[in-house]
């Protein structure tokens, strides 16, 4: 199997992977980044952005990516298409284990891989993931024209696509486990305004069902009373977790949920290992703090590296 | 959007193309208003050159095509269906790297 030594690694091309891969190729810096997928991470499945400076009009998320990867890709920075399996930190040359078996050794790590949207955990939805359950209301609103829906949770970003939703849907039926919404309160108020969208509250998915579709779900309220809801569609908009399979917890240390912990330079516990963007314990989650933390981390990284 | 090794099919030749081709053949189900297609647009170009002969690429708009997509119970995008001998091998749905395709196309081959 290969192996091959940089100066710095960076795992993950979202925004924050992207701009900690600008600052170090900019600083000519021996430097590869490795991303599983498509470089974008979930800016990719965000339909537009109007909070990123410089961009009056607002800008598509697919737009700013390919923006970002293009900026990356003029200063030289190598990007590889491979999901890391494991990292070995217990020496001061961290060595990365990648699928297929092929290793990388560095001096530096930054760690940005992000986060992913969480799922209920009920019956029916890995099977039906596709076919009618979706977490990315901007890749497939347009399959529910006319139909009936739900969204599940009840934060800014449910309520938001809820709104969203309601340009296709005849009628979207939001799902919330309390009596109220966490969502900003001007998001709250519109959806209030909106009469496509009803809410059920208290109440909690059980199961989604369906053949070849979905068809409903099973619905529980806090009384424990069963219900069905026929629904064609249902967006689950519940959270999300940190992409973290592959992290130590012995080397790196998380927070409750799995988030990484840094200090304000972006250094994890482990000398030497960053983390930047959304996988950093932290209240905050958005593109303009994600380019910040990354440029933040490729500075730290390379402080540490002039003092080897 | 289709690249040259990379063929557009309709709901009226699908059957001739897909269902009856000779070789393996991926469907990549796209539409215009869908950022993560275009992001996996220019790997499934890449992919149609290198395996071209050995499988056949082909892109379906769903916004003009909407019969194929409900008979596979497509309900999100971007969604590449693997098809060999006319029968599905296998699907994925969503933006996946290049691996990911290799590895999908490793079934039918």
């Amino acid at each position: 199997m290969a192996s091959s030594n940089y100066q710095l690694v960076i795992i993950g091309g979202g925004p924050a992977g992207l701009a900690a891969g600008l600052y170090a190729a900019r600083a000519r810096l021996n430097v590869i980044l490795l991303e599983k997928g498509i470089p974008g991470g979930q800016v990719l499945v965000t339909d537009w952005i109007d909070n990123y400076p410089g961009f009056p009009e607002g800008i598509a998320g697919f737009e700013l990516i390919e923006r970002m990867t293009e900026q990356v890709k003029r200063f030289g920075l190598e990007i590889q298409n491979v999901e890391v399996l494991h990292l070995d930190l217990s020496k001061p040359v961290k060595t990365i284990l990648l699928e297929g078996g092929d290793t990388i050794t560095c001096q530096a790590l930054i760690i940005a891989t992000g986060a992913r949207p969480n799922q209920l955990g009920v019956p029916g939805e890995t099977d039906l993931t596709g076919k009618g359950i979706s977490y990315c209301a901007t890749c497939d609103a347009p399959f529910f024209r006319d139909q009936e829906i739900t969204v599940v949770g009840g934060g800014d970003t449910a309520i938001q696509e809820a709104i969203y939703l309601t340009k296709f849907a005849r009628l979207v039926t939001v799902i919330h486990r309390r009596d109220a919404l966490r969502a900003t309160r001007v998001i709250q108020e519109k959806a209030f305004a909106n009469d496509r969208i009803k809410f059920l509250w208290n109440s909690e998915v059980t199961r989604i069902f369906g053949k070849g579709g979905v068809e409903g779900v099973e619905v529980r309220d806090t009384q424990g009373k069963l219900s069905i809801i026929p629904v064609q569609g249902v967006f689950i908009f519940i959270g999300i977790k940190p992409n973290n399979s592959f992290v130590p917890k012995e080397e790196i240390e998380t927070d409750h949920w799995g988030f990484i912990v840094t200090d304000s330079e972006m250094q994890t516990k482990t000398i030497g290992v960053m983390a930047a963007g959304d996988i950093r314990s932290k209240k905050i989650r958005q593109v303009v703090t994600a380019v910040g933390e990354g440029a933040i981390a490729t500075l730290s990284a390379e402080e540490y590296l002039n003092r080897l | 959007m289709a690249g040259e090794n990379v063929l557009q099919v309709t709901d009226a030749d699908f059957d001739p193309q897909v269902i009856k081709a000779d070789l393996p053949t991926l469907v990549d189900f796209w539409a215009p208003w869908c950022g993560p297609c275009k992001a996996i647009a220019p790997v499934v170009n890449e992919l149609a050159a290198e395996y071209a002969g050995r499988v056949k690429m082909c892109k379906m708009n769903v916004d003009e095509n909407p019969a194929t997509p409900g008979k596979y119970g497509i309900r999100a995008i971007p969604t590449l269906i693997l098809f060999k001998g006319g029968k599905v091998v296998d699907q994925i749905v969503g933006a996946v790297g290049k691996t990911q395709l290799i590895a999908l196309i490793g079934k039918a081959l």
